[in-house]
């Protein structure tokens, strides 16, 4: 067998029946994807930094202090964004998976590779941040409740995927065998969620849901959903500055290591 | 009429295959038992012998270690037909690969899960559970433990041939697993408790289902991609 090392090159022009390059399918290409991609990222990255320190500004200057928890419960402004892009984030892996093994376009699962370490760290930060939280409140760092266990696990099926994904020599084989497994865990994620709720013990009820009025001042939930949005546009541009490296790294573009070996 | 005699067939030919391969190298399927016994053993030595405290804990520990003792068996679920390239006559054969790997999960059960079911009642007795609740934890566990390597089969097949596999599948696997130690203990604790357990083996079975209809698919494609 000869070695498939040359291979890799022409890949990045793979025919595919089934995608036209047309609309917005036709950035699933490599050469139209990167230069929107590096333009969109700096904007990204202007806006989440605008947003987060008026989010910021809004939960430690305006908000009020809280009457039951005093000022600990400030720290939510970070974690309860942290936690939310932690779950979205899985679904958007799951979502990209998907799409790389319907469409075979391997952006996709450059996408879906591009966000892990991002849902990985958004994962990390919810569960500290809950730790420290609790310390104060529970009296306790850490509780067997069903959210800090979901997201612990979220955390491992996250780790997973990164190991998964940096254990495979070849990149092709790696982005698909990933893509399966973020569809497989995106599967069992409910039923994780759904079984450690079986001993739900301490954990205060959700503080934003969507079928009941929040009870929550209006300023503090101003002061969240400024984080969301700066959590969620960091994502956006991490993501893109990652998946421009990945690019270059599995010589799609030129520029990276491989193409150089390559030429 | 013959496309369902094919699929039978070829299920039988390969359950049985497998089953008399690991019968002709019983070793390694013994060696996963003891695995689970000396395990088992191990805990009321270091927690202490009080009987109260051992009876309490007994449910959980043994579902855990069986959950370990059938991540052992995993890494070889496929890696001999990869080994020897007989794989590639799994996926070129005419009849759907899901569900020859359905048949290879099958037999892999038959080796590992159904060994250890039979021999939970015997452990049970270390922790002085009483019979009848022993019998409830051995039922929880011949629901569970298929689910167990219909889930493994997908990570044994993602990992295939990959250096540090075996770790990497654990790593993988576990935590999709945590739903399954979840009710297969709390249907053990159950039982212990004299309390009817049809809810928690209920949730069991349901897993179960979900597994059989959606692991075997994802096998299928891990095992396309390991072999491109």
């Amino acid at each position: 067998m000869p070695p498939t090392s040359s291979t890799d090159t022409t890949l990045a022009h793979r025919p595919n029946s089934r995608a036209r390059p047309s609309g917005w399918l036709a950035y699933a290409s490599a050469v139209r994807f990167d230069p929107l991609a590096g333009r969109l990222a700096p904007w990204c990255f202007a806006a989440a930094a605008i947003l987060a320190l008026a989010g910021l500004y809004v939960g430690f200057g305006v908000a009020p202090t809280d009457a039951q928890q005093g000022e600990v419960y400030r720290i939510i402004f970070i974690h309860v964004p942290a936690a939310w892009m932690s779950m979205f984030i899985y679904l958007l892996m799951a979502i990209y998976g998907g799409l790389a093994l319907w469409l075979g376009t391997r952006l996709s699962s450059m996408m879906a590779s591009a966000l892990a370490p991002t849902g990985a760290l958004f994962t990390a930060i919810a569960l500290v941040t809950g730790a420290l939280w609790g310390q104060p409140t529970w009296g306790t760092w850490w509780v067997w409740d069903a959210r800090l266990t979901s997201e612990l696990l979220l955390l491992f099926l996250y780790l997973g995927f990164m190991a998964l994904e940096g254990a495979i020599d070849e990149p092709r084989r790696a982005e698909r065998a990933c893509a399966v497994l973020a569809l497989v865990g995106s599967l069992n994620l409910p039923v994780i969620y759904f079984s450690v709720q079986w001993w739900n013990t301490l954990h205060q009820g959700a503080s934003v849901s969507l079928t009941a009025a929040p009870t929550m001042a209006r300023t503090m939930l101003a002061g969240m959903l400024l984080m969301a949005l700066a959590c969620w546009l960091y994502t956006i541009a991490v993501a893109l500055v990652r998946v421009r490296l990945l690019l270059r790294e599995r010589g799609l573009l030129p520029g990276g290591k491989r193409s150089e070996g390559a030429a | 009429m013959t496309l369902a005699r094919d699929l039978r067939r070829s299920f039988a030919a390969i359950v049985r295959q497998d089953v008399l391969r690991a019968w002709r190298r019983r070793g390694q399927v013994f060696a996963g038992l003891l695995f689970f016994v000396i395990a088992c053993s191990l805990y009321p030595l270091a927690i202490g012998p009080e009987a109260r405290q051992l009876r309490l804990l007994a449910p959980g520990m043994l579902w855990v270690t069986a959950l370990l003792a059938s991540m052992l068996s995993l890494s070889r679920l496929f890696s001999r037909e990869f080994a020897d390239g007989s794989l590639d006559q799994l996926l070129l054969s005419p009849q759907p690969l899901a569900w020859l790997v359905l048949a290879k999960i099958c037999a892999h059960w038959l080796t590992s899960g159904l060994p250890l079911m039979l021999l939970t009642p015997l452990l049970a007795q270390q922790y002085g559970m009483p019979f009848a609740a022993a019998m409830g934890l051995a039922a929880s566990l011949m629901v569970g433990t298929p689910v167990l390597s219909l889930i493994g089969a997908v990570g044994a097949a993602l990992t295939l041939g990959v250096r540090g596999g075996a770790v990497l599948l654990c790593i993988l696997v576990l935590p999709l697993c945590a739903p399954v130690l979840v009710f297969g203990a709390a249907a053990g604790a159950a039982a212990d408790a004299g309390l009817p357990m049809t809810a928690e083996l209920s949730l069991l079975g349901a897993c179960l289902a979900l597994s059989l209809l959606l692991c075997p698919l994802a096998a299928a494609a891990g095992l396309r991609i390991a072999a491109e």
